[in-house]
């Protein structure tokens, strides 16, 4: 297992928790995916979440995220249970995620795209539309120019005005993050975002990650590359069989016996 | 990404101006104003008055703009517009003639707000099931409100209602038509149109007021879409579960959708039932609301200027070519199958003409050496 | 409007009859309702034109009394023997009709991976196309020259064409205040059978093994060898031969068809498809029942002008409140 001089240091973390995922049990049918799984995000740090295949990472994120419900338990969002909202309020009260098999919206621009994550807190109806008032005017303006930031930040700026499905593969990975970004959230939840990246890229991803915590942001993420973990978490999940096995530092994770029985052995990165 | 045919002979500067467009734009609507005054020899239906077949063209455009809000822009499936189309033209009958006075201009309100109220009505229990299904119980929905008329004697049951009533007539002028012989043109004084005589026999100031109402919907249209509210409908169309994710409220803008569609549908049957002296209920068949669907999937759905001209097309050419009258709607089946299998982005899709356009000024521009405004590779 | 007066004392005091010729109603619904929910089972398409192969299979039955030589005097074995074979080409024609359809209005688009939508219209336009050309078969046949040799099973392209003789009805037992006649027998129980062997083929037969494989797990089923185009065409084969059935056993109960007959049947046989459960045959088959009981008793309740308009309340009710259908849905699962 490599060290490399660019691991990240692990930071304290500076508030309070964020998010609680409080007892959750989730059965589907006859299937028991996740089994009394609890842990909680803290405010302004890199939570990682990993395991084998088939350990019901997914099904984790999706429940935080409150794609599904749980059977048992609930999952908590600075206090306020999760359990009876709508889907989009939970995106208004502050978690955004993306996709791992990309889920854009193919025939708008990438512009278009991020600009959708924007409107998530306005209150501009069909009347202001049509009546072009002050404040729609304003809010579309403030709306642009956030969204051209995002792009930029991201690092596609320049290709604000292409269809999304013309972007490179890369490039839409981007502007997942830029679109959920946008919708301004407290966490932002990233579904194997170096997916199909080569070490070069996963590298570039790294960065971005850690300039988004930088702006304020507190991240969740699931991912296969054992060394981009490591690497840019501040704190580690590990899932087996739908079942909590470890939660640490990194450090603490990967010198953990039952994770590495867990992996049989394999604590680098692999192909997943 | 490919690069479209380079053009073969460059527009020179003046003519790309905003002014030009506009000028542009300009004459191109006083065109289509002066269209049944100028006789056309080609383009004037032989057989039916061509003012008449203008206006009837002019309200199945204004019934495209509003479907395509529903079908185009937020994607579902609605094979019953043929009823807020006649609950439309019904309460103008009803209020107009048959169990009321009203001044014709004072219904169209109440029409339009009666088939709104519908839509939601409609759409709020059936927005929220699987979208196959919402094509069935929209087709239901247009069975259920012509077979209420028929039915129902209040709404003067299968004979319909007579002596719709008709836009208030001022009679300020009059534009005699031209006539077209052997390759000169005659003012023919005796073809004249009375502004504005909403009368039995002639249909163009009917024409001017339906495309008048068109030209505000299209205004309303593009301000609509290019706001907040056209970016959710696009949204929800493309991913429904995504848009959710993404902070759209989507049932809310499903049903925002279907209500605006039932608006402009409404308000269309309204228009149509002025130039009508008559409606009866078997005349919202299932059959039209099938034509309506048809004008948007030939014209290209989402694209506002697409369905705009397959409404136009669907109604002129069968006027426009009288004998195969009987074929009509086998000739609809046939072209919505050819268009499903071969052409199912429409004739003019939405998204690939405007990029299109875009590149190929910046090529221009590369050509003539002038600069260009941005470089987006 | 005429006051909405709920005609209970109709409704109670031919309760038997209603709901025995209701159940026979039904069983034809049911029957032309298994075509829309294996299909859509299999391709998750709702086939719009299934209507349409069942119209053709009511002709096809028409005139092949016609062309038996059946007159208003056939009656007794001669009239049971000509519907039989009637009913063996019906069965054919439709069989063919829905093959036809797959091959022109949906390969092509499932092999392009079309949307949704796309074969949805191309299905609408398919409808009308095989309804407008047996409402314009007299000037179809006079291009080709045939109208006058034809002229019989051709004319009046546009109207309502009746079967030459009147069935008579013998009453054979009573149910309550109800004698039930021979006809209502022979179209129940001649759509049980059939529905029976149909769900036996599904259940027990490769063929049938085939079709759930393709409607649960294309991908798999493919690598399992299965050829997926022709449990397509399997299953739309199987779908038309119970319309033409369901075509005989209505014109046996009915006497007339018309071009445009298989719209409103069709929209009820789908709505009996959902109400039953999609992609459920046997929920195919209560849908149906239930449909044509609830028909009939809607149209006791508040006239019968009303009764098309039960088949869609019904089908919205549904939808609202149990969405997955009566016996629930077996999507992806052409479940038995």
């Amino acid at each position: 297992m490599s060290t490399d001089e660019t691991s990240h240091q692990a930071t304290e973390s500076t508030g309070g928790v964020m998010l609680e995922v409080d007892h959750v049990t989730l059965r589907f049918g006859g299937v028991t995916a996740l089994d009394d799984v609890s842990f909680e995000i803290r405010e302004g740090e890199i939570l990682g979440l990993i395991g084998p295949n088939g350990a019901g990472k997914t099904t984790c994120f999706n429940v935080t995220t409150g794609v599904y419900r749980p059977t048992r338990g609930e999952v908590r969002f600075r206090g306020r249970s999760l359990s009876r909202m709508k889907r989009f309020q939970i995106t208004r009260l502050g978690i955004a995620r993306t996709f791992q098999n990309i889920r854009l919206f193919k025939t708008m621009t990438a512009l278009d795209n991020v600009m959708v994550g924007g409107d998530t807190h306005s209150s501009v109806g069909i009347l202001n539309a049509l009546f072009r008032t002050p404040r729609q005017r304003r809010e579309e303006d403030e709306n642009h120019r956030r969204a051209l930031e995002l792009l930029d930040f991201v690092g596609i700026g320049k290709r604000a005005d292409e269809l999304a499905a013309n972007l490179s593969y890369g490039d839409q990975r981007r502007l997942e993050i830029a679109r959920a970004m946008a919708t301004n959230p407290k966490l932002l939840c990233l579904d194997e975002p170096a997916a199909g990246f080569n070490p070069a890229e996963k590298q570039r991803l790294m960065e971005l990650i850690r300039k988004v915590r930088d702006q304020g942001y507190t991240v969740l993420l699931i991912e296969h590359d054992m060394r981009l973990v490591m690497g840019v978490t501040d704190r580690i999940v590990v899932l087996e069989f739908g079942r909590k096995i470890a939660e640490g530092s990194p450090a603490e994770i990967r010198d953990d016996p039952a994770v590495i029985a867990a992996y049989l052995g394999t604590d680098e990165e692999d192909a997943s | 990404m490919k690069r479209p045919a380079l053009p073969s002979v460059p527009l020179p500067a003046p003519l790309r101006s905003k002014q030009a467009k506009i000028v542009g734009i300009g004459l191109f609507v006083v065109f289509l104003y002066a269209l049944p005054i100028l006789d056309l020899p080609i383009i004037t239906t032989p057989d039916s008055d061509f003012g008449g077949v203008l206006y009837t063209m002019a309200t199945y455009v204004l019934v495209a703009l509003g479907l395509n809000i529903v079908i185009g822009y937020a994607g579902l499936l609605d094979l019953g517009y043929v009823g807020f189309y006649a609950i439309g033209a019904y309460v103008t009958a009803v209020l107009g003639v048959q169990h009321g006075n009203w001044p014709y201009l004072l219904t169209i309100p109440v029409a339009v707000a009666v088939t709104m109220i519908s839509g939601v009505i409609l759409g709020a229990p059936t927005l929220r099931v699987r979208g196959d299904y919402l094509a069935i119980v929209t087709l239901g929905f247009g069975e259920i409100i012509r077979l209420a008329a028929k039915n129902s004697d209040w709404l003067g049951g299968a004979r319909g209602i007579q002596n719709v009533p008709k836009p208030p007539s001022v009679h300020l002028f009059d534009v005699p038509h031209l006539k077209w012989e052997n390759g000169t043109v005659l003012i023919d004084v005796t073809n004249k149109t009375q502004a504005f005589v909403f009368g039995f026999i002639d249909y163009v100031p009917y024409y001017w007021m339906a495309l008048t109402v068109v030209f505000i919907v299209l205004i309303a249209d593009v301000l609509i879409k290019s706001s907040r509210v056209g970016r959710a409908w696009e949204a929800t169309r493309e991913d429904e579960d995504v848009a959710e994710v993404m902070g759209v409220p989507t049932f809310r803008y499903k049903l925002l959708a279907f209500a605006m569609g039932a608006f402009v549908g409404g308000l269309s049957g309204a228009i149509s039932a002025a130039g009508a002296n008559f409606i009866y209920p078997d005349s919202y068949q299932i059959t039209v609301s099938i034509i309506f669907v048809a004008a948007i999937v030939i014209g290209g759905q989402g694209n506002r200027w697409g369905v705009m001209l397959g409404a136009a097309l669907v109604v002129y050419l069968p006027e426009r070519f009288r004998g195969l009258e009987e074929y009509r709607i086998l000739m609809f089946g046939i072209a919505l199958m050819l268009l499903a299998t071969f052409r199912p982005q429409g004739l003019l899709p939405p998204r690939v003409t405007r990029r299109a356009k875009k590149l190929e000024r910046e090529i221009e521009d590369l050509e003539t050496g002038d600069e260009p405004q941005e470089v987006t590779s | 409007m005429h006051a909405l007066a709920l005609n209970f004392d109709f409704l109670f005091s031919n309760f038997s009859q209603l709901t025995i010729t209701g159940l026979a109603l039904g069983a034809v619904y049911a029957m032309v309702a298994l075509g829309y929910t294996m299909v859509y089972g299999v391709l998750q398409l709702i086939n719009f034109a299934h209507s349409e192969v069942f119209m053709y299979g009511t002709f096809a039955t028409l005139w092949t009394i016609y062309f038996l030589g059946g007159t208003q005097h056939t009656s007794g074995f001669a009239l049971a023997r000509m519907f039989a074979i009637a009913m063996v080409i019906a069965m054919i024609v439709s069989g063919l009709v829905a093959l036809l359809l797959e091959r022109v209005a949906y390969r092509p688009l499932l092999k392009r991976n079309s949307p949704q939508l796309m074969a949805l219209i191309s299905a609408i336009g398919a409808s009308f196309v095989l309804s407008e050309s047996m409402g314009l078969r007299d000037n179809l046949t006079r291009w080709i020259g045939l109208n006058d040799n034809l002229s019989r099973y051709v004319s009046g392209a546009r109207d309502t064409r009746g079967l030459p003789m009147d069935i008579e009805t013998h009453k054979l037992f009573p149910v309550f205040n109800y004698q039930v006649t021979n006809i209502d027998v022979i179209v129940i129980v001649c759509a049980l059978l059939m529905m029976l062997l149909l769900d036996q083929f599904v259940r027990r037969s490769r063929l049938g093994r085939g079709i759930r494989a393709v409607a649960q797990d294309p991908e798999s089923a493919a690598l399992m060898g299965v050829n997926s185009t022709r449990v397509v065409q399997l299953t739309f084969l199987l779908g038309g031969l119970m319309a033409g059935a369901a075509a005989t056993l209505y014109m046996l109960r009915i006497g007339a068809t018309r071009f445009d007959a298989g719209f409103i049947l069709g929209v009820k046989a789908f709505t009996a498809a959902v109400m039953g459960g999609i992609g459920n045959l046997r929920g195919a088959l209560v849908g149906g029942l239930v449909l044509g009981v609830a028909e009939n008793w809607g149209s006791a309740l508040v006239g019968t002008q009303w009764k098309d308009v039960v088949a869609f309340v019904l089908l919205v009710v549904i939808l609202l409140f149990r969405p997955t259908g009566i016996l629930g849905e077996s999507l992806g699962k052409a479940r038995v």
